[in-house]
């Protein structure tokens, strides 16, 4: 396969899902779709995160205390209720994901 | 706040997302050249598509031998979720020129939709707050293809790259962005939904799944509000 056509192709494709509502500037939404609006930033973040805490490898189900992935992850929401600080939330959270993984012997060391 | 100011806090509040899409951008680098990528194209693709996922997807499509049509496709998909962002920041970026609009849509990655839409939510009267969008997108771009140059020289110098669990990083910093913003119960339902909705929906092909639970998840959202909107008997706010 030709790469500079799939790459073209990719930039086409990328930039008008990106431009798709700037293109119009004069189109005005509802007061429904504007409350609806709001929820994007939660819904689609919380669509992001949920699955890689609970489906770490993205094939399987994995609830169990060997899941780094949704113990970490857990314990990253309780830091991020109570300091409402993205920094700390993050140094706090991988901190917490690599001791696990050390722990659980799931580090390629 | 001047131009100045707002471009550099844009940047500012952008680094925390970014320490969490170095990894991503490191691992990308190295996957694309065990793919069987150049350095040159490996940059191309992140000099010009500059949209993580849909990066990762495309490479491990070629390494199973997809066709164009299908890498495509499933570029389109994965990248649908943009055109809710696209929707989301429309109303605060409508007045401004196309020079403004183009570029700053070529740039609305998830991390800069994440720390962008919070500015734009705050009360502050600013008339430059599309200054603080620049600067999140010039940071995020400009880390993002250091990251992808460094995986893809160095990246097959450090074996089992993708076994360290590195990805995490990106669940931290999205975690870190989204439990702060939930402060009521049809904002937790919208969460509570879309989480359990990606889930259900996993298996779906090209990652559906994703856009069906942000669907969902901004649906019960906006219900509840409505219904508690009903019930308290006051307007919407």
């Amino acid at each position: 396969m030709n790469a500079w056509l799939m790459i073209g192709g990719m930039l086409v494709i990328t930039f008008a899902t990106r431009y798709s509502f700037f293109a119009w500037p004069e189109l005005r939404f509802p007061p429904l779709l504007r409350q609806s609006l709001n929820y994007v930033p939660i819904a689609m973040l919380a669509a992001i995160v949920v699955p890689g805490m609970f489906i770490p490898d993205g094939q399987t189900l994995n609830v169990s205390w060997r899941n780094a992935y949704l113990l970490a992850g857990l314990f990253t929401v309780a830091v991020a209720a109570i300091t409402r600080h993205l920094l700390a939330t993050v140094v706090c959270g991988l901190a917490a994901f690599f001791l696990l993984r050390w722990m659980l012997g799931q580090l390629p060391l | 706040m001047p131009r100045s100011k707002e471009f550099l806090h844009g940047a500012r509040d952008t680094l925390p997302l970014i320490l969490g899409a170095i990894p991503f951008g490191i691992i990308f680098g190295a996957l694309a050249i065990a793919a069987g990528f150049s350095t040159g194209e490996v940059m191309a693709l992140s000099l010009l598509v500059f949209a993580g996922s849909a990066q990762f997807i495309a490479v491990s499509l070629v390494a199973t031998g997809a066709g164009i049509g299908v890498i495509l496709l499933t570029t389109f998909v994965v990248n649908l979720r943009h055109t809710l962002y696209s929707a989301t920041l429309q109303p605060f970026i409508r007045h401004l020129p196309i020079r403004w609009r183009a570029p700053l849509a070529f740039w609305l990655t998830d991390e800069t939709f994440a720390v962008v839409q919070q500015r734009y939510a705050t009360v502050a009267a600013s008339p430059h707050k599309h200054w603080y969008f620049l600067g999140s997108c010039l940071s995020m771009y400009s880390s993002w293809q250091l990251c992808s140059f460094v995986g893809a020289v160095f990246g097959q110098a450090v074996p089992n790259l993708a076994a360290w669990g590195l990805d995490f990083a990106m669940i931290a910093t999205f975690t870190g962005i989204v439990v702060p913003m939930l402060r009521s119960y049809p904002q937790v339902a919208a969460a509570v939904v879309a989480g359990a909705t990606a889930m259900l929906c996993y298996a779906l092909p090209y990652k559906l799944g994703l856009v069906a639970a942000a669907l969902a998840g901004i649906v019960v959202g906006t219900g509840c509000e409505r219904l508690r909107a009903a019930q308290t008997g006051s307007a919407p706010r």
